[in-house]
């Protein structure tokens, strides 16, 4: 199935982009998703970052569907 | 009104969002770019926002200022992008019937905001760079409100 992946801040930096498409097997977690990214992206930081789906905060064992907007966000520091 | 912008803050836009006939105090905040952190020379700062939430964590706040004070109208707008020393990266403006409230949510609104709204900033001065990690958001933060 397909999920979009949005990036931000020092992710983004770290991903080179703000958003990605992938696939992704049935039953794949938020915390599944992230060790893959980090896998691919070794620059992402060993942290477990806050998630939301479809702009909506979730646990990192949070399971995907087709078609989630899953976004991994740093700690925030606007102002 | 709450937004994500890229261009200038406006002001005078902000006033008008939160004018109002039964208002006897409107007060405004704008958080702007400062020339030193931490004993560093800043060059600039660079802001990012996911605005499909930051404009909802936004309201949130409005809703919690509504529960605590009688205020009439709020407005909030955060810009994005690159921001050089001295330019406004967020404005806030509150009416109410009387100052002490006005002053009270506002000071709250700005707090609130640099705990929960998924915005960032990345400070760039001589030789470096470095994206500020404040508050780890999510559910429990938000839903706690300040005291």
């Amino acid at each position: 199935m397909k999920i979009s992946i949005k990036l931000f801040a020092l992710y983004r930096e770290a991903v080179g982009q703000r958003e990605l498409t992938w696939t992704v097997a049935e039953g794949t977690t938020v915390a599944d998703l992230w060790q893959a990214l980090r896998d691919a992206y070794p620059d992402l930081p060993n942290v477990a970052p806050t998630a939301a789906i479809n702009a909506e905060y979730v646990s990192p064992t949070a399971v995907l569907r087709d078609g989630d907007e899953v976004a991994f966000l740093p700690p925030v520091s606007g102002g | 009104m709450f937004k994500i912008v890229e261009e200038p803050i406006s002001m005078e836009e902000l006033i008008r969002a939160v004018e109002d006939p039964g208002a006897g105090a409107i007060v405004t905040f704008l958080g702007v770019v400062r020339d030193n952190n931490l004993g560093r020379k800043v060059h600039y700062l660079e802001y990012d926002a996911y605005p499909e939430m930051a404009v909802p964590a936004m309201e949130r706040i409005a809703e919690e200022i509504r529960r605590r004070w009688d205020v009439i109208h709020i407005a909030i707008i955060h810009r994005v992008g690159r921001l050089e020393i001295g330019e406004a990266s967020v404005g806030i403006a509150v009416s109410a019937a009387h100052r002490a409230e006005a002053f009270a949510a506002c000071h709250y609104a700005i707090d609130r905001l640099k705990e929960t709204v998924p915005i960032w900033k990345k400070e760039v001065w001589e030789g470096g760079e470095y994206w500020i990690e404040g508050t780890a958001v999510g559910p429990e933060v938000v839903s706690r409100r300040l005291t």
